[in-house]
């Protein structure tokens, strides 16, 4: 077991500069697929809540279908179904992207929480209470600040807790990067258990690495609710 | 194509199984969990609490490899001390058992902020009644408890459902096995039959959650009885 410690420690870590692996790896997926998931969801959020029919059904069965199907699954069409289709390796810029598992895997993650992160915002910005809404109407707010000024700065207050609910969900899901050969935390664990054959060690240490990054982020979230949820607490 | 189409079927029904068993284990590991946390037991409450927040901080892919890979081992250090052959343990039944002991924790979470959504008067008039504790449980907790517990049930079925599609990962033979072992075995030219194919798999699950969706929205009509004008 100390071997084990010995040979894998970096790779579980980092990794080294010319190929990054393990935690590393692991919080540049949930950081890089939370943010442009949250970029995309924001706008189709609105435009589902607020925007017209024929706006908001696509947006709903987008996230119809990918909340109602496993992560897995997307990730395997992604990574390997789409790169199997000619046209696609034969479009030179297409085939270059779907080629890099890195790609595949980043593009699927964000997809797929892009989809859980709309439906939450959609949630909170339809819960704006209608006073407010109407009291911006009275001072002549409108359209693009009447969502900048009073809609949104109340509804993301009101998503902070869900959306760090769909954080550390996402931080547990990219443990399926390891299947598209991404060296993640738990791909490191196995490469160290097929060295080792040690699988409670190999695997325990990605297990307590995974529970560090929770709390962490956690506590990070715990942060911001404190900051922007402070005229709710009750102390 | 009929094989994988049969295959597929086969798969859809293990995929079932899973979620459904996986679900009751968990259900009842569950009850079990709360009762630990809400004891007044300081040593119950904290095996409680140790439980529920170590399997959740971690992903359930990462426990479900290092449970079957370790169960596995020992299973093994113990036939070789005692020189009988080996074991090897029924994927089936590894990746039930695993599922149901991970989504316990969040069971254990559910119901017992259920519980404590129970007023405790109620309890305390059952009591004056003369009901035993197991009555008390069965008549006026329990089905109380599953009117708030239910929204928390729903989603966490939902997320077993799809997490039935790990379990291929550990050897079981479910819709995305059927999909893989189909791809290999396919005659088609070229990627098109592997989309194709999954596609097909994801479209299984599309309907068994959307399904599942329905029968969740009758049962919380049904254990809301009473409750429709005050919940509007």
């Amino acid at each position: 077991m100390i071997d084990l410690i010995k040979q894998y420690w970096q790779s579980y870590l980092w990794g080294s500069p010319t190929h990054v692996s393990g935690l590393a790896m692991t919080l540049w997926l949930t950081v890089s697929c939370c943010t442009m998931g949250f970029a995309l969801a924001l706008p189709l959020s609105v435009a589902r809540a607020a925007g017209p029919s024929w706006i908001r059904w696509p947006i709903w069965l987008f996230t119809f279908v990918f909340r109602g199907t496993p992560l897995y699954i997307q990730l395997l069409i992604v990574y390997s179904a789409i790169y199997g289709l000619e046209f696609v390796r034969n479009t030179p810029g297409f085939g270059a992207f779907f080629k890099d598992a890195l790609n595949c895997t980043i593009l699927a993650f964000t997809v797929n929480t892009c989809a859980y992160t709309t439906e939450l915002l959609t949630g909170a910005v339809k819960a704006t209470p209608r006073g407010e809404v109407e009291a911006a109407r009275s001072l002549g707010l409108s359209g693009i600040s009447l969502y900048l000024r009073i809609v949104l700065p109340s509804a993301l207050r009101r998503a902070l807790p869900a959306y760090s609910n769909e954080v550390i969900l996402m931080l547990h899901a990219t443990s399926l990067a390891f299947t598209a050969t991404v060296p993640d935390i738990l791909k490191v664990a196995r490469d160290a258990n097929a060295e080792y054959y040690l699988p409670f060690p190999a695997f325990g240490i990605a297990a307590l690495l995974y529970a560090c990054l929770s709390v962490t982020f956690i506590s990070l979230f715990r942060k911001a609710e404190q900051k922007w949820l402070k005229h709710l607490s009750t102390t | 194509m009929s094989g994988y189409l049969q295959q597929l079927l086969v798969g859809t029904g293990v995929t079932i199984e899973v979620a459904t068993i996986s679900l009751l284990i968990a259900f009842v590991l569950g009850l079990i969990g709360a009762a630990a946390k809400l004891s007044s037991n300081r040593w119950f409450a904290l095996a409680g609490s140790a439980y529920t927040t170590l399997i959740r901080a971690v992903p359930d892919l990462v426990l479900m490899l290092l449970l079957y890979y370790s169960v596995q081992n020992w299973v093994n250090a113990i036939t070789d001390l005692l020189d009988q052959p080996q074991i090897e343990i029924d994927p089936f039944l590894a990746g039930v058992s695993v599922l149901g002991f991970i989504y316990g924790a969040y069971f254990t979470e559910t119901i017992r902020g259920a519980v404590k959504a129970v007023p405790r008067g109620q309890l305390e008039a059952g009591a004056a009644f003369g009901l035993n504790r197991w009555q008390i449980f069965s008549r006026i907790l329990f089905p109380q408890m599953m009117r708030f517990a239910l929204p928390g049930i729903s989603n966490n079925w939902q997320v077993i459902l799809k997490a039935t599609a790990l379990v291929s990962i550990i050897n079981l033979h479910e819709v995305i096995y059927a999909a893989q072992a189909a791809i290999k075995g396919s005659s088609w030219p070229g990627g098109a039959q592997m989309l194709f194919y999954l596609s097909m798999a994801a479209l299984l699950y599309l309907v068994l959650t959307t399904l599942s969706n329905f029968v969740f929205a009758y049962l919380e009509k049904r254990y809301a009885a009473g409750f429709e004008q005050l919940a509007r």
